[in-house]
This record gives C-alpha cells, structure tokens and sequence, in this order.
C-alpha cells in the first residue's frame, strides 16, 4: 500500500511539475505532425525547424518579454489520430498556437478543431488545397497548393520532357490524389489525355502487376502523387521490370529514405520532383541553415518552413500584443514577415501570395539538385 | 487482348501469391490446432525482415560477396531467431491461457502484435529501412512481338515457397511429429490421454509457422528491398484471407488460397483497375465463402457429439 501511495504521490508531483513548467512559459505552440510512424522523417523536420526557431527568438529575449514553449503532438499521419491530438493539445495542453500537421488528410479534420477553438494554425506542409478552401479564418500554410505544384509539374512534363504518353498514379490519400489529380487537370487543359490514371494502395510493397501495366502502355513518363514509402519501390520495380519511362513526383519525397526505399542511388538517380526553390539557398536563411549545419543537423526539405511558420506566428504575436487568434489572423493577411523563406504575405484565404515550385532532380551522388526556374 | 500481358500478370500473381501462401500457413495450422487465430503472425514475419537485413549488413560489412552464401547464412540466421520469438510467443502468450475463454488468447494476440511493432519502432525506429540490391537480372522469355520476363528473385522466391512447402507436407504426412500434430489437431483431449506432449505439439506448431513467415520475410526484403515496422499488418490481414480462402486448417489450402488471392490481384489489377484490386479479391472471397464456406480445400466443422 505505502508503495502505491508513493507512485501515486510521485505521479502527481510530476504533473504538478508539468503544469508549473508550462506556466512559466507564456506561449504554447503545439508542433503537430508524424513524429512516430513510417513519415516520421518529416516530424523530425517540423519540429528540429519550430524547435530552433523557438530557441532563437527565446535567447534574444522571447516575444514582447515572454517564452516560447513547444509541445508535440504525434498524429503519425493518421487522420483519426490527428483529431485526437489536435483535441488534446486544445483541452489539456492548452495551446495558444498550432505549427502542423504535416499530411493533409491530417491537417484538413484538425484544422476544424483549431477553429472552433479559436486557435491560430499554420501548416509548414500541407498543400491540399482544400485545406484553406474551407472558409476557416485562422488556418494558414507557408507552403504551395497542389495546384500550383501539378501546374508545374505538368508544364515541365509538356515543354522540357515533350513527353507524349503520361501515366499518373497516386496513392489514394488526400495528398497523393490531390496533387495528381492537380496535375492531370493541367495536362488535360493542354489536350493531353493521361494514358493510365489509378491509385495504389499504401502500407504494400508489390506494385509489379501496376508496373506490368505501365510497361504495355508504353508510357514515356509516370507521374506519381504520394509519398517515398510507395514512390520508392514503385521505382525499383518499374527499373526491374526494363521501364524507362522518366518518374516525377511531387514534395512527398523530399526526404533522403526517398533513396532507401528506392533501393539505392542506382534506382533513384534521375527522379525529378517538384519543390519549392531550395530554402536552403534563399539568402535571408544562411545564418540559420550554417548554425543548422555546424550542430550536425542538415535542414533538409520542411526543416526550414517550420522555422518560417514558427516566426510568422511570432510576428504576429508581437504585432498584435497578444494571442487573439482574430487578431492575429487579419494581422497576418494584411502584413508582409521576414522569414528565412524571404519576406512572406498571405492572402484572404490563407494561401501564400506568391509560391515558387520548381523542378529537382536526384542526383547520382544521392543528393537533390534544382534542375529549373534557375 | 494481348496474350503476354495475360502472362506477365500471372507470373506477378504467381509470386506475390506464393508469399501470401507462405505466411497463410502460419495462420492455418495455429487455427487447425487450437481453433485461436494469431494475430501476432503478421509481425514475426515483419521481426525476420529486421533480422535480414541486420545479417545482411554484418556479412557485407565482414567482406562476404557471394550471393548464394550469404542467402544461405540469412535463411538459416533468420530461421532461427524467427523460431526462438515464435517459440517464447506462444510460451509466454498463449500457453498460460490455454484453459481460458477463446477470448482470452485472441485478445493477447492483438497484444502480441502491438508489444512486437512498438518494440521494433522503438528499438529500430520507425523510418524506412532498405537493404542494398544484392541478386538482379531476369529471365526474358520472347513471344511473339513481344516479351515476359522473371526476376531471378521472383524465380527464387517462387522455388523456395514450393520447397518449403513440399518439406512441411512431408513432415506433416510422413514423420512422427506430423502424426503428432494430426493427432492433436482431430481431438487434443484424446492425443493426450495416448501419451501425446501436446503443449509441445502446439509449441512445435507455432514455431513451423514463424519459420515459413521467416522463409517469407527474408524474400520478400531481398525482393523489394524496403521495409519498415508496420509490413506486418497489410500482409497479415492478405494472408489471413488466403488462408480462409483455402479452407482454415489446410495446409495445401494455405498455399492455394495465397496463389489465387495474389493472382486475382494482379490480374484484377493488371487488366481492369488497381484501385478497386482489393474491392475485387475480398468480394472474391465473399463469393467462395457463400458457396463453400469452409473454404475451397477446408472440411467442414463436424459436429462433436
């Protein structure tokens, strides 16, 4: 019995900690996204990104005098998960700000919570268009719309590849579907009909009888919409089985296990995917990428839209001297932030003004390179 | 209709199928001998991928080159540790409930699968892992304007199912163990009143089943070459159908339902649409169990009296 009293006791002192933790920190932005699960490269981005930038602003004195403190929030890209921890972060962390989530099928179904709730989010990745197209007042992403992405992607496909027969495959997720069915409008809009357009399933590993198909279509090029765990081996076996048909795929495989599941640099060298303009050659963020860099981390893909997302909410913050998320939202649609991106603005919905896709491709050394819009 | 598109797809069939049958049996003799379907199965054969993998690096770190070798030490590497969790599973899991409702194993099963995934996260983490191309080339087959070709990994993947199988039929029909299991299986109570150590029949069961999913994860990580801590799932949930499809019990049926669930996928999908490959196989399944619903090489339950 004494024994189970002092667990409880320690139990309770510990929460106790916790909250006396929180309350010594003025603002709380919960950082959302896959932190565990098969996407959880691209937690890692979010939260080593907000966690600098939470950091920096903290040692040069926080804003207008007060901390930032992060919480994470683990949806493992899962929808239900999302709106599990989206509720938690707003019933029992209490947060004042949201940085997430990463997949939009996450993003979309917790937006809806932030916002019932009063809580500003801004997402560092989501580029369902959907996601701002809900009306919701408080949402903002600091990245592109699938739209812009597919626009891009199909241009590059009809004026730089001249590719004749287009097969598009996507994942059957709101990511993967949107962004494909993004760039099938815009062919389609050229007067170029998709040769094959279907969707895998995610979690499996054999797409041969897909691939077999793509082979007989004779296709010069597959778009697919998705992420690396199916981008990867679709590849291999598309190479395995003697297609050559150049493979392009959007910002869901901007991540160097790209190059595992692809099964090595043999595989993966040549993919072209669309991106936006490497942030880490935007001048405003040097200092931040070699500090980056010199602690033996590489701010690879959504590393540094998180620091962006994080430092647009600070902005706001200081601006509206205080956490009222109306305040804070037509603030943030009336005003221009310096962020390590550049000088960002959004528009009524939500959306950036201005995005900037351009092409990259993988290159032999395992490492991705910008290949247009130079 | 292109004849060798018909026969390209059936080949992708023949070797998706094959790994789904070798998994499927796993599920069907655990069923056939104590009625409890293991949910954790689909995770021992995520816990060999793992285990491939890690052999694999260790021997090409220690400058091992030749393919056959090192397919050789992985098998038996894998087979081993494979056995020794399919072993100290059902010891630890099972076997203290083995006097309690049917529920009660079927829930600590779900537990299994969730300790084995989370333990793996864990200690692996949870990103992608990928082991290096070790065996490529195929076999290409002209035939008429056109080709079909085999991977010599779907060659070896399809060869080492059919062997694997032909030995478990052997083992199951001709040795003193396999008289053993077949006793057990048709009445338990009465193979232990005829001297029968049926706990380590059962144990015995369990271990066959992790070592035919350690046959499959160590080929199908040389195949696709990526893996991460959630495979387990899809797959399990695959060959679980394909072993209902093939009657639940059966052993032949096990690899007979995996062949023809992976070929109605990837023809399915080859020929009509890949999104719906799934909507397809499982009404498939629907369908067969309307008509035989102990499935397709499955005897029916009789009646006890």
């Amino acid at each position: 019995m004494g024994q189970k009293n002092g667990l409880l006791s320690f139990a309770l002192a510990s929460t106790l900690g916790l909250s006396s933790l929180s309350a010594s920190a003025d603002i709380v932005i919960g950082v959302a996204g896959p932190h565990t699960g098969a996407y959880a490269a691209f937690g890692e981005q979010l939260w080593k990104g907000a966690e600098k930038a939470a950091d920096d602003i903290n040692k040069s004195g926080g804003i207008n005098g007060e901390k930032i403190a992060l919480i994470k929030a683990d949806d493992a890209c899962e929808p239900k998960q999302a709106v599990a921890v989206a509720n938690r972060l707003i019933d029992s962390d209490n947060v004042d700000l949201v940085i997430g989530h990463f997949c939009s099928s996450s993003s979309i179904p917790a937006s809806r919570i932030y916002d019932e709730a009063g809580v500003v989010m801004i997402t560092p990745a989501s580029t369902n268009p959907k996601l701002t197209e809900q009306g919701l007042s408080g949402v903002f992403r600091i990245c592109g719309r699938d739209d812009q992405q597919g626009q891009v992607a199909a241009d590059y496909m009809l004026n730089t590849l001249k590719s004749k027969k287009i097969a598009v495959i996507h994942d059957k997720d709101t990511y993967g579907q949107g962004l494909a069915d993004a760039t099938k409008f815009h062919l389609n809009s050229k007067g170029v009909k998709e040769v094959i357009y279907e969707g895998l399933t995610r979690g499996e590993k054999d797409f041969n009888a897909l691939v077999t198909k793509i082979r007989y279509s004779g296709a010069d090029t597959v778009y697919f919409g998705g992420l690396h765990s199916e981008a990867g081996p679709l590849l291999r076996q598309m190479r395995e089985q003697g297609v050559k048909a150049d493979f392009i795929s959007g910002d869901g495989i901007v991540t160097d296990d790209f190059l595992k599941t692809a099964g090595g640099v043999k595989f993966a060298q040549g993919t072209m995917m669309t991106f936006g303009a490497d942030p880490r050659q935007i001048p405003d963020g040097k200092e931040v990428v070699n500090e980056f860099k010199s602690s033996g981390y590489e701010p690879e893909g959504y590393t540094l839209y998180s620091y962006a997302a994080l430092q647009t909410l600070a902005a706001a913050v200081k601006a509206t001297k205080g956490i009222d998320s109306i305040k804070i939202s037509s603030w943030l649609k009336g005003n221009q932030v310096p962020t390590v991106l550049g000088v960002k603005a959004f528009d009524s919905k939500g959306d950036l003004k201005v995005s900037d896709y351009v092409m990259y491709q993988w290159g032999e050394d395992g490492k991705y390179k910008q290949i247009s819009g130079l | 209709m292109d004849f060798s598109i018909f026969l390209q797809q059936l080949i992708n069939g023949l070797a998706l199928g094959s790994v789904y049958g070798l998994i499927a049996i796993g599920y069907t003799m655990v069923y056939g001998i104590i009625g409890m379907i293991n949910f954790a199965h689909g995770d021992v054969y995520m816990i060999s991928a793992y285990v491939t993998a890690i052999v694999i690096a260790l021997l090409t770190f220690f400058g091992f080159e030749s393919f056959p070798l090192i397919l050789l030490a992985t098998l038996i590497f894998t087979l081993l540790i494979n056995c020794t969790y399919g072993w100290c599973i059902e010891r630890l899991a099972y076997r203290p409930l083995r006097q309690s409702t049917r529920l009660a194993p079927l829930i600590s099963a779900i537990g299994v699968s969730l300790v084995l995934q989370n333990y793996v996260q864990l200690s692996q983490g949870a990103r992608h892992q990928g082991v290096p191309t070790l065996f490529s080339g195929t076999v290409r087959i002209d035939i008429a304007h056109s080709f079909i070709q085999v991977s010599y990994t779907q060659l070896l993947i399809i060869i080492v199912a059919l062997t694997g199988m032909l030995a478990l039929t052997w083992l199951i029909h001709k040795t003193r163990l396999g008289r053993e299991c077949r006793a057990t299986q048709q009445d338990r109570k009465m193979a232990t009143l005829l001297g029968i150590n049926t706990d380590r029949v059962i144990s015995t069961v369990f271990v066959i089943g992790a070592a035919m999913a350690a046959l499959a994860g160590t080929l199908v990580t040389l195949n696709y070459g990526t893996f991460d801590f959630y495979i387990g799932f899809i797959i399990g949930i695959k060959a679980f159908t394909a072993a209902v499809l093939g009657g639940i019990g059966s052993l032949p049926g096990a690899m007979l339902g995996g062949i023809l669930l992976g070929m109605s996928e990837s023809l399915f999908s080859g020929l009509v649409n890949t999104d719906y490959k799934d909507v397809f196989a499982f009404s498939l399944l629907v369908f067969i169990m309307i008509f035989r619903p102990s499935g397709l090489l499955g005897r029916p339950a009789v009646e006890k009296v």
